[in-house]
Formats: structure tokens, sequence, C-alpha cells
């Protein structure tokens, strides 16, 4: 029986469970419908609700183990019976209002059970093949060797040093354009910008944070990597690659500052008003105040929203893709291509591939350790975000 | 010791004045920086793109004889299709020169060169028509056909006489033609309303690519997004914000959900690979796998943004509905969920277009293969939302990784759809917020 079939036979057991209970029930009261346990539409609500969760429940199950021939009429059997029961257990006296509540509550928390589950997820999917893949490949090599160089007819060198390097080069340039921007915008806009700059200056910023990283990526590709070879690196013989780790570090630096601003806003704004106006009263001037008091009692926060932007510089992937290149190099040279560990996942899984070669199994390697490092990272971060929302709360 | 006037200004309060003043210069520029930047991002791509939804195309008379065309004389389609779009292309050539002729335009160019001004997509233009009404054939049609890449480029200025000389693929020559055709009217430059429907072309002619089969794409997965990630989304942040106990379980649901939040979003793409392709074996490259991945990518910020929703009701609203005999139940979903509702709709359309633009976890699943067809929603043998499709952000990604510098304009011209589509879903987002926002 197909798929489609059963759940279509689900579902109309599900609609008449729904008119048939109260129709039931009312049957059996007759016209004295004080005699109900419960309003009448909670009885086809309690019936419907009897035959689609289990439902449900079989068909998730049904897709993890894989299918089968008999899935489909598993699905109609544990609808039928979930049916049957319910019908059966109607009558005047079931709490019917409370045994629907209890289906809903189930289906909440199932609902937020699914954010562990993802989680659950991404880390065995990535465990697991990277076990296929340190099967075939030395953990060392990968660790330590400073030679990234794949080879689809096999004897591949796949040190992650170089990439890591790109990625944490690349980041650096873009903390470094983006933390100074965006901490002096956010400074500006909470203590010195007027109401009518806010309101232009604080939408201003946040469209960069809705603008797609695709975005970024063509803007790195089409405008700032020639830019930057043509006006700087040709010239001054740095090199002449229009993608570099400047080019990316520079986009992705455009890309950090709302996230850097917007989130010293509200760092900045949460600073108690008494302490701004006991440094004031004391003869010092704004700048002063900002620099020796509210900094300084932001810091904690502050040093947690730079974290959480070197966790999104590390693992963005389309601006490094479309501006960092594809060479994996070892240099100083800022004006020079290099990648990163993104890249190279994105490359090594696109086109054709073979999920038993060590040349494609390194890329849930790759993405293992780029969740490991990210996390490690958002969560000193939340931790100290968090630590000092509650110092002032 | 002498005493100054208060009203003099010594040297350390002048040092710490102009301290503040260039403070105070180094918060603005880094907003005027901030806001060169964005501007600059948007020019560049507008300025780019803008010419990819104009095309060039002429309008010219194309003899269709029944002798080469249909030799059989019977009109059956079967024989018809034996002729390819080679066979065609000699047709538009002589359309072409006897157009060029008529008009009395003087030019060196031999019929070959002046054939192959029009696109290649141009005689399979011409071959659709006549299999779709064969009964034109043995007359003379007049159509309306693409120039090629290099002509088109001209008349936006991409391509100049200079650029001409030292190109293979055209010559001043044929750039001069061009323009005689189109000072008659013949050649015209029109709104490009194919860039919006035609589906992807092949590398050698990128004045036919369009981005029909990505919209399609982009449209599908959106709706699967839509579908699942706000009735979880919402019934998870239910459960956390009004029933869950203060336990160590849902301590762990919360921080796990603000990882989430955190998580790159190509890791997602790794999960979709590894659990929704190989492990589930949905299809490759199908928007229903993008749209699972997208789902799950969109489900901590629908959360977020919910919760919060949730959060500014306030609590004497359940204390009222409790106090007059409703459930626990019935007080959120009939009186905190419908109060919250402009909140939940605002984030969620903030998540769907957070969606919408997201490439990364689609490289990964396949999404980067060549489509022409256009995708079906359900065909028996793909399921639902199971044919290959590519999607907005994914086909710009593609078009930057072609040879021919044409599609960079291409690529900035769907950029420009994109921003377009972000644009109208956050004024949406924004209009929701005006016109529903309670205050309590």
């Amino acid at each position: 029986m197909s798929i489609s079939l059963s759940l279509l036979i689900a579902l109309s057991l599900m609609i008449i469970g729904f008119y048939a209970a109260p129709a039931k029930v009312r049957a059996s009261v007759g016209s004295d419908q004080r005699q109900l346990a419960a309003l009448l539409r909670q009885y086809g609500l309690n019936t419907a609700l009897s035959v689609l969760i289990p439902t449900i429940a079989v068909v998730i199950g049904g897709a993890l183990a894989g299918g089968g021939g008999l899935f489909g009429w598993l699905i109609v059997i544990v609808a039928g019976v979930a049916f049957m029961t319910a019908m059966l257990r109607v009558s005047p006296q079931q709490r019917a209002r409370t045994e629907a509540e209890a289906w809903i509550k189930l289906i909440l928390i199932g609902a937020s059970v699914i954010a562990i589950l993802t989680t659950v997820g991404i880390v065995l999917s990535m465990l697991f093949e990277t076990r296929n893949f340190f099967a075939q490949y030395s953990w060392s090599d990968f660790f330590f060797s400073a030679e990234w160089s794949p080879n689809f007819r096999g004897d591949s060198a796949l040190g992650i040093i170089p990439l890591l390097w790109g990625t944490l080069y690349i980041s650096f340039i873009a903390l470094l354009f983006a933390v100074p921007i965006g901490l002096f915008a956010a400074i500006y806009l909470s203590e010195y910008a007027g109401r009518r700059m806010r309101c232009v200056a604080k939408p201003a910023i946040e469209i960069l944070a809705g603008i797609p990283t695709i975005v970024y990526g063509l803007f790195a590709l089409i405008t700032v990597g020639p830019v930057l070879r043509d006006y700087f690196a040709s010239p001054m013989g740095f090199g002449d690659s229009a993608s570099s780790v400047m080019t990316a570090g520079l986009v992705m630096g455009i890309m950090l500052i709302p996230f850097v601003s917007s989130l010293s806003d509200d760092i900045i704004n949460a600073v108690p008003q008494a302490m701004r106006d006991g440094s004031l009263g004391l003869g010092a001037t704004k700048s002063e105040t900002i620099r020796q008091v509210v900094i300084p009692a932001a810091l904690p926060g502050i040093v947690g929203a730079v974290l959480l932007a070197a966790s999104r510089a590390i693992g963005e992937t389309m601006i490094v893709v479309l501006g960092a290149g594809a060479a994996a190099r070892l240099s100083l040279n800022p004006f020079e291509a290099m990648t990163t560990v993104t890249v190279k996942i994105v490359s090594q899984l696109t086109g054709d591939t073979d999920f038993a070669s060590p040349e494609t199994l390194v890329a849930f390697a790759l993405c293992l350790t780029l969740f490991v490092i990210t996390l490690g990272l958002n969560v000193f971060a939340l931790f100290i975000v968090r630590k000092y929302r509650e110092q002032y709360e | 010791m002498t005493h100054k006037s208060l009203l003099t200004v010594d040297a350390l309060t002048r040092k710490r004045n102009t301290a503040e003043k260039r403070f105070k210069a180094y918060g603005l520029g880094a907003i005027i920086v901030a806001m060169i930047a964005l501007a600059l991002l948007l020019t560049s791509v507008v300025s780019t793109g803008s010419s990819a939804f104009k095309q060039t195309y002429a309008t010219i008379t194309v003899p269709l004889p029944a002798a080469k065309l249909d030799k059989s004389g019977t009109r059956d389609l079967a024989v018809m299709k034996k002729v390819t779009t080679i066979g065609y292309a000699s047709l538009l050539r002589d359309g072409m020169v006897a157009t060029v002729e008529e008009l009395g335009i003087a030019t060196d160019l031999n019929a070959k060169t002046i054939g192959k001004m029009l696109s290649k997509e141009a005689s399979a233009t011409v071959r659709n028509a006549v299999l779709a009404d064969p009964d034109i054939v043995g007359t003379d049609m007049e159509f309306k056909l693409l120039m090629n890449g290099r002509i088109d480029g001209y008349f936006k200025g991409r391509v100049t006489m200079e650029s001409a000389a030292l190109d293979g693929n055209t010559s001043p020559e044929e750039l001069q033609l061009a323009q005689a055709l189109a000072d008659v009217g013949v050649v015209d430059t029109t709104f490009n309303w194919a860039f919006l429907t035609a589906p992807d072309a092949s590398d050698q002619r990128p004045e036919a690519a369009g981005l029909g089969v990505a919209i399609l794409g982009s449209l599908y997965m959106m709706i699967v997004v839509l579908v699942l990630a706000l009735p979880i989304g919402v019934a998870a942040s239910i459960y956390l914000e009004e029933f869950a106990p203060k336990n160590r379980w849902t301590d762990i649901i919360e921080v796990n959900i603000s990882n989430l939040a955190a998580v790159p979003s190509i890791v997602y793409g790794i999960l979709g690979l590894a659990i929704f392709i190989n492990f589930m074996e949905f299809n490759q490259s199908s928007p229903l796998v993008g749209g699972l991945c997208l789902t799950l990518m969109t489900l901590p910020t629908i959360i977020i943004s919910t919760r919060a929703a949730l959060k500014s009701v306030p609590p004497s609203i359940r204390d009222a509905a409790l106090g007059v005999g409703a459930s626990k139940i019935q007080a959120v979903f009939h009186h905190v969920l419908p109060l919250a509702a402009s909140g939940i709709l605002t984030g969620t359309i903030i998540g769907l277009a957070q969606a919408l633009g997201e490439t990364a976890p689609l490289l990964l699943i396949g999404m980067v293969a060549f489509v022409r067809e256009y995708p079906a929603a359900y065909t028996p043998d793909a399921g639902l939302f199971g044919e290959a499709a590519t999607a907005l952000p994914v086909q710009v990604f593609n078009w930057t990784q072609r040879a021919d510098p044409s599609f960079v304009e291409r690529a900035s011209g769907a950029i420009i759809t994109l921003l377009i589509f972000l644009l109208i879903m956050n004024a949406i987002a924004i209009f929701l917020r005006r016109k529903f926002e309670r205050r309590w």
C-alpha cells in the first residue's frame, strides 16, 4: 500500500472521528447535554488527536528506520486501532477536554524536543562519517600536517593547518575592521546621537545584517577584489590575485559591523545611568565617562559580543568561497589567495562525490572541527554575556 | 599662585575638550564608514545588475520552407522533430541576411557571421514555435529573437568598439551592423521578462539564462519552511514559555536553542546531506531536502522571536482567563496566542527572509546542479517537492562560476531580484509590527 494512500486513510479517520465522537455522545444523552463531562467539540478534538499523534509517531519512526514495504500497512493499522479505541472510549463520563489537552501538551513537548534532536542529528551525522574518515586517514596527519593537496587518485595530503590558518587570518582581519567600527558606531548611537540620527542610522546599519551573505560574496568578487588588486596589491608588489585574504576579510568585516554594533548597543544601554551620572557629576567629560566608566563596566559583555562575531566569521562560507580563493597556503601576505575550512567543505562535497574516499569524508572531519570551535566560542560568549546581564539586573 | 577666571579656558581643559571632540568624531566616522559600505555594496550590485533586466532582440522575418522542415509533407511531429536546431540556424541566417539586404544596409560581413549575430537560443525558439504549431510551415513568420551576448552587451555599454576589436567572438563591423539595424528599429532593447521566467541556459548562451527555475525552487522551499517551521516553532515556544517546569532538561533545551541559532549554516548542509540524502534517501537537489535543512536552520530564530512575543503578553491576561475557569491550554490558545500573533508573524517572516537568502547548506545537498526543467510540485515518482530544482542564491553562485563575463551581469541581476523579495518580506514584517503591535 502506498504511503500517500495510507496517510490519506489516516487523515479521513481523523476527520470521521472529529464528527462521529460528538454525534455518538450526543445520541447517548439525548437532549440533556448537561450530563456530559466536557463540551461536545472536545470529544471530537480528543478523538482526532488520538488518531493523529500515534500516526505521526509511526511516520517519524518509519522515516528514521528507512521505510519498507509494510510501512503503509503499519500506518493504516495504527491509525485504525487508535480510532477504534478512541471511539469505544467515548462516553458522557469521559473527561474529553483533559484528555485532549494531554495530547496537545504531548505535541508541544515533541516540538521542543526537535531542537535537541537537531543537535543530536548534527553531532551524530558528523561523528559517524568522521570515524569512517579516520579509519582511512591518520588523525595525527589531519591535525598536524601543514600540507593540503587532495588528490582523487589517492595519496592525498589532508592537513587542516593551512585551512585553519586561512580561516583565522581572514577572521582576524574581519574583526580588526568590524570591532572598532561597530563599537564606535554603538557608542555614538547610544551616547551621542540625537533622536533623528538614531532613527536613520540604526535601521541603515541593521540593513547590513539582513543582506544575504551571497550578496557580500558577489560584492567581494566583482568590486572589492579587483579594486584591491589594481590599487593596492599590484602597485605595491604584493601579488596580483583579486581573491585574497584582504578581500574576504574586508567584506566579512562589513558583514560583521551590525552584529558587533547591535550587541554592543544592548550591552552599553544596560550599564546603569547612575554610573554615568556619577562620573559626569565629578566633572568628567562625556568621552572620559565613556572610556573610563561605561566601557570598563560593559567590557565583559563586549568581549562576549566580539567572541560571537568571531564565531560568525569562522563559520562564514559564501564570502570566502567567492572572495578568498581556493589555494591552501601558509603565508603572511594578506594580498595572497588563501583558503578556509568552509571553502574546502564546499569544494570536497560538491560535484561528483564518492562517500568511500577520504577526499570526500574529510569534509565531515573539517565540519566537526568547525562545529567544535564555533560551539566552544558560542558557549563561552553566551556564558559571559549572561553573567554580565545578571550583574546589573 | 594666580587664579585665572573660570571663563578663560586653560590648557588642560582645552586638551580635554579636543579629546572629547575627537572621540565624538570617531563615533560619527564609524557610522559614516558603515553607511558608505552599505551604499557601495548596493550601488555596485545595482549598477552591474540592472542591465540584466533589459535584453536586445531582433524582429526579423524567417522563411519556414516546407521542403526543409517537413520533407514528408504530412506535418507529422515525430518526423519534424528530426530537424535539429542546427537546421533551423541556417533559416535564421537567411532571414537575417534578407533583412539586412532589404533595408539596404551595406556591410562587408559574410552571411555566416551575420547569422551568428543572433543568439544560439534563437533557433530553439523558432523550432519550438514550429513544433507547437506545424501549420506555420511553408509561410514566412515574423519572430522576435534574442541577439547574442556580445551584441546585447554593446547596447548595454558593456562591450565597446575597442573591446570588440580584441574579442574573438565579435568584431567592430558586427557592432556597426547591429547599430545600423537598431537605427531602423529592427534591433531593439526591451524589458527582459524572460530573465524572470526562463530557465537557466548553458555556458555559451548567457543572453538566454533566466531565473524561472530558481524562483520556483525558492518558492517551494519557502512553502516547506513555512509549513514546518511555523507550527513546530510556535509549539516549542509555547511549551518552553508557558508550560515547561524549571529543571535541568528545560535548561538544556534552552541553551541548546541559543547555540543552534549560532551554528554556522554550512553545518546544516552537512546534516541534510548525511541524514536526509544519505540516510533517508530523499532526492538530491530537491526542494524538499532544501526546505528541511532551512527549516532546521530557521527554527531557533522563530523560537527565539516567538518566545519574546509570548513573554510580552502581560500575565494579567493569563490570570484573568484562569480566573474565569479556563484551563491552562485554553488560556494560552484562546487569549495569549492571538495577542502574540503579530509578533510571531513578524519573527516568522524575518526567519523566512533569512532562509531565502541562505546559500551554503544548499550547495552541499546538490542544489548546484544545472536544471533546465521547471520542477513540478508533485509527481508520483519523485513525491512532494521531490524534483530537482535550484534556488535564487544558489543560482547566483552558479553564475559566478561561469567563464563568460556576461554571467556577472546575470548574477547581479539575480541578486537584485533576491533583494527585492527580501525587501518586500521585511516591509510586510515592519507593516505588521507597526499595525498590530500593542504596548501594555
